[in-house]
């Protein structure tokens, strides 16, 4: 592949929430600017902009990522997913986020779209998590307003039912 | 809080990449996971001319077990390491370390490699290599060399690597049988930097200690038996040979007993631990 010149944009193509997209990305541009300046998905927030506070978390290839600790260029051909991926429709919310809904799993929501994608991948990998990994994926994000307990609640119940939802399905 | 601008190589062969590194002299920068250096770029700490992003190499993406070492290769994500099936086995230290080692989101990107080329003074895996006696494969156009991870490190976020040089592989020596190894830290934040991390392996070898964030670089100490009588002044020793410094973090006074007390109960861990 040659060389991409700084001064110009470059393609970039890769799967977002299902669906292909392609853009044209000065090399320096973030995953998390790509997602909310160009493709106008705001979902996504951005706090500190060095990977410490977790509130740009999305899923690149099922796995929990920085969006703001990753160039543009660097999910070529992956599979990125938003906050935007979960709700099944406008109108209703995933089990997740009903859960943290019920257990005032949020204030201000600021750190909660990454909180979301975090657990969301957690959950689908291991559906038997418990408080402990639930608290281990949350170390990596700062909420200010509910002192996390609210939010281990609403990860348990959610992973509570999403097993229930699995035994009468079985 | 932006990257300035650069030019951008996604290489297709190791060949490639070597080349635009020595072209690129010391304004090229390997690009691997990014957790390190993109927040580097985005704080403008680091400008350099051209990113030259090494994972789509799929021969640095392996991890690989020759004779007494497991080598991993530059493009092995942390979480890739972390999920290998004989990692408990043959490297129980690292199994020990990578619950502590950021996060789960950074070890989803953030390469080992990475982390070694880094070389903050608290990270664990550079503690980790140093403590083992592990090594550094450095590869550029014209030259091949290994260096031993205790010269690789030369100071606060300072290796040995040379302009358009690049890691190739890390070399972790292998658990000896019966061995046994620990690892301890103390931070604000599980995850977070440490304010000191200590990692002690106790074998037919003897006892060794290895500390990080206190120096400008992980250093390692041969100790005596916990219950020799010369213990406690070795130890004391150790963490006063340091340069130990006060920071917004932790004065140097608390680093030095944090040496002293964690250092011993890391010891004393990886010596129970001993078959």
């Amino acid at each position: 592949m040659p060389r991409m010149n700084a001064a110009r944009k470059h393609p970039v193509e890769f799967t977002l929430n299902g669906r292909t997209v392609r853009a044209e990305v000065e090399n320096r541009m973030l995953l998390s600017d790509l997602l909310r300046h160009e493709i106008g998905l705001t979902g996504t927030h951005v706090g500190c902009e060095h990977g410490v506070c977790g509130a740009c978390t999305v899923q690149i290839d099922g796995r929990p990522a920085r969006a703001c600790l990753t160039l543009a260029q660097q999910v070529r051909g992956s599979d990125v997913r938003t906050v935007e991926a979960l709700a099944p429709d406008p109108a209703v919310l995933s089990p997740l986020q009903a859960a943290f809904r019920r257990h005032h799993g949020l204030q201000c929501g600021f750190c909660t779209p990454g909180i979301l994608m975090s657990l969301d991948a957690l959950l689908r990998e291991r559906p038997d998590a418990d408080r402990e990994d639930i608290r281990e994926h949350l170390s990596g994000h700062l909420c200010r307003c509910t002192g996390y307990a609210t939010i281990v609640e609403a990860a348990l119940a959610a992973a509570e039912e999403q097993r229930k939802e699995e035994t009468t399905n079985a | 809080m932006k990257p300035a601008s650069f030019d951008f190589l996604c290489p297709d062969t190791l060949e490639e990449t070597l080349a635009a590194l020595a072209d690129g002299g010391g304004d090229a920068r390997v690009l691997a996971g990014g957790q390190s250096l993109v927040p580097m770029l985005n704080m403008r700490l680091a400008r350099p001319a051209l990113l030259v992003d090494i994972m789509r190499l799929e021969p640095l993406r392996r991890i690989d077990t020759s004779g007494d070492e497991i080598v991993v290769g530059a493009g092995v994500r942390q979480a890739e390491l972390e999920a290998w099936p004989s990692l408990s086995r043959d490297l129980p230290l690292l199994a020990a370390v990578f619950p502590w080692l950021g996060h789960v989101q950074t070890r989803a990107r953030g390469t080992v490699c990475g982390s070694i080329a880094h070389a903050d003074p608290s990270a664990e895996l550079p503690l980790s290599l140093v403590t083992l006696g592990g090594a550094v494969s450095l590869r550029s156009r014209n030259r091949k060399r290994k260096v031993k991870a205790d010269d690789f490190f030369i100071g606060m976020m300072a290796t040995d690597l040379a302009e358009g040089e690049m890691i190739e592989a890390v070399h972790f020596p292998k658990a000896r049988p019966g061995g046994g190894y620990a690892f301890r830290e103390v931070g604000r934040r599980h995850g977070d930097f440490a304010i000191v991390a200590c990692a002690a392996v106790a074998d037919d070898k003897g006892l060794r200690l290895g500390i990080a964030g206190v120096d400008d670089r992980p250093r390692v100490f041969p100790l005596p038996a916990l219950d020799d009588d010369q213990f406690d002044d070795a130890i004391n020793d150790i963490a006063w040979s340091l340069d130990a410094r006060d920071d917004f973090h932790a004065s140097a006074r608390y680093r030095r007993e944090l040496v002293r007390g964690l250092g011993r109960e890391t010891l004393k861990e990886a010596s129970r631990c001993r078959a």
